[in-house]
């Protein structure tokens, strides 16, 4: 027992927060490095991640290809249209306020998302385990199913493979340049339109490898992405917009105080997060680790 | 949004004593074709669109001269709705008065988001606006008097002033007619008064402004209140018309509807989101049996209107008449 509740329950939604966490953690990673170099708040990523889910469906349904097969290909598929679809549209923006930014994307949610849901229906698509994490074992002082350890181990690999992509290499280097001054970076020769459309491919798979993970735990669903997204755009606010290690934290952080809220104050569990933004804004404007721009 | 592109601004007079000549007869136009059109077409449906379109002109006056792009305005049409069923309903207070509970709560919870949103700008207000719309939605969710999935229902019309009953459509219909005129008047007259010329000042160049003396944030703040209130107005007659308050006007599906009912109408003009909240009210009228078509052809709008239509309908005519409407 921990201040009255039975340390089951406790760490049952310990758990739970730290899975939502993951992919608040994936999700913001993926906005944070899109809004890094492309200054747009990428109101689709929701569902791109639901999309990501989906392709993980379909090539199990269609070609037969199992959850590790999903796991690469659909990151690339969904990256891939993410790149087309900064080639076609996204392109054309960038000489805007970047609040067309934000509108077109809101507008390919809802065309995505819509299209999904009148071809699917809006209730859930099973997608099950697969047979190597099934099961699970028991730590002794609670039950941790395999795949969920998996999902949370997968997800700090990602998450912070990507921080040190960015914070420690070479090519990190570019992007952070490109990040602070595109004219200048690109009057040394780097290719910046390029590296914008790789940048927002890569931002969008994150996306859809947290799709293809959160398949077996939330089914595959089009309305998957519609709501988690406003909550992870909250933790984006909190985390401070454009920071990488930043959104990392946050992400995780929320996602277990979220857990802890679901324990000890449920009522308060879906606003909890709203909660500390407003409190964040008040003391850091910014955000946690952002700065001013 | 600093529309560098819309033509009609650039060549907006400053604040005269006068109203444009073009301006007057649009105006004329609008309300002759409200007062005709229950005639010929079904008034719960144009009450429909002259809620909106009076929720479409708040939002405008914040994007459009302002340049605060809100994402989580059904936080105040809905719960202004709610308050004002409630009102009606459980209290059983007169229209008027129902409505008014409903508009200054609207007033007073944009006071409160403003000053936490006020201090960012650009995609930071969007998204702090939104989150907090957010807030505001599972908080409806949650509390009892809304009834949740329910939502607040046979809201009884009453007797407006304690002399038309509303129960007769044609009674309402005019009823709400009024209370749109007026507050579309309102909006009109903030645009262009000294106060909405320090708008645009800071929409152009906030440091500027800030730097000729005028406390910018206390401007934009007003202006957000004035938003928020004018929303809640809709949101409160909307709930009579309807005599429903639900959880579809606090959702976020609502915030973005009315962004595109503004942007497709034209950012920055004063009858475009009339014109664009018609036009969305018509389609969903046609569209609504088709299902989740209706979010596929307001998503493709979205992105036909932000790619090449950026002016909006009212914003390409005041092009081609070269003149601000």
């Amino acid at each position: 027992m921990f201040f009255g509740v039975p340390a089951q329950a406790l760490f049952g939604q310990l758990l739970i927060g730290l899975i939502n966490g993951s992919f608040y953690a994936m999700l913001s990673l993926g906005l944070s490095v899109i809004f890094g170099l492309l200054n747009i708040i990428n109101f689709n990523h929701g569902a791109l991640y639901m999309m990501g889910a989906f392709v993980a469906y379909f090539l199990l349904q269609w070609a037969g290809l199992g959850y590790w097969c999903a796991l690469l290909i659909a990151p690339i598929v969904i990256g891939l249209v993410g790149v087309v679809l900064e080639r076609t549209m996204l392109k054309r923006l960038y000489h805007l306020d970047h609040l067309y930014g934000l509108l077109l994307t809101f507008g390919l949610a809802l065309v995505i998302q819509g299209a999904f849901r009148h071809a699917f229906g809006s209730s859930g698509l099973p997608y099950t385990i697969p047979g190597e994490l099934a099961g699970g074992r028991n730590l002794g002082f609670m039950f941790l199913p395999n795949y969920r350890a998996w999902v949370i181990v997968c997800s700090l690999v990602v998450c912070f493979g990507t921080w040190y992509v960015i914070e420690r290499t070479k090519l990190g280097s570019y992007l952070r340049a490109a990040t602070e001054n595109p004219t200048l970076v690109r009057a040394f020769g780097v290719n910046v339109p390029r590296m914008i459309t790789l940048t927002y491919g890569f931002g969008v798979a994150l996306a859809a490898l947290a799709g293809v993970l959160a398949a077996p735990i939330y089914q595959v669903n089009p309305l998957m992405g519609a709501d988690l997204i406003i909550v992870v755009f909250a933790v984006v606010v909190i985390g401070g917009l454009g920071s990488i290690m930043g959104s990392i934290v946050t992400g995780f952080a929320l996602g277990i105080v979220e857990g802890l809220t679901k324990v000890f104050y449920p009522e308060a569990s879906n606003t909890v997060i709203f909660v500390i933004m407003a409190v964040v804004l008040l003391v850091r404007p910014a955000g946690l680790f952002g700065r001013e721009r | 949004m600093s529309t560098g592109d819309t033509h009609a601004e650039a060549q907006e007079p400053a604040a005269t004593a006068t109203v444009p000549h073009h301006q007057v007869v649009a105006f004329v136009l609008m309300v002759a074709f409200f007062t005709a059109a229950p005639f010929f077409v079904y008034p719960v449906f144009l009450m429909k669109a002259l809620c909106f379109g009076l929720f479409a002109c708040a939002f405008g006056l914040l994007i459009g001269y302002v340049g605060l792009l809100s994402f989580g305005h059904a936080a105040f049409l809905g719960t202004a709705g709610y308050v004002t069923a409630h009102a009606a309903k459980v209290w059983g207070w007169s229209p008027e008065l129902a409505i008014a509970a409903g508009t200054a709560l609207a007033g007073a919870l944009g006071l409160v988001v403003g000053a936490l949103a006020i201090r960012s700008r650009g995609i930071y207000f969007a998204n702090i606006t939104l989150a907090f719309a957010q807030m505001i939605y599972f908080f409806c969710v949650q509390v009892p008097f809304t009834h949740g999935e329910d939502g607040i229902q046979a809201v009884p019309r009453g007797t407006l002033l304690g002399l038309l009953d509303l129960h007769t459509e044609t009674a309402m219909y005019f009823a709400v007619l009024a209370i749109f005129v007026a507050g579309f008047l309102l909006i009109y007259r903030t645009i262009h008064s000294p106060f909405g010329q320090v708008l645009k000042a800071i929409r152009e160049n906030e440091p500027r402004a800030i730097s000729l003396g005028y406390r910018a944030d206390r401007y934009k703040l007003l202006a957000f209140v004035l938003s928020a209130a004018l929303s809640g107005l809709a949101g409160g007659t909307k709930a009579l018309v309807f005599q429903l308050a639900s959880l579809t006007d606090v959702h976020w599906t609502m915030s973005g509807e009315v962004v595109l009912m503004t942007l497709l109408g034209g950012l920055g003009t004063v009858f475009g989101p009339v014109v664009g909240a018609l036009i969305m009210v018509t389609l969903e009228h046609y569209l609504a049996q088709l299902g989740a078509w209706i979010t596929i052809v307001q998503g493709a709008i979205f992105v036909v209107c932000v790619l090449t239509f950026r002016r909006g309908v009212v914003g390409e005519v005041a092009r081609l008449l070269k003149k601000p409407l």
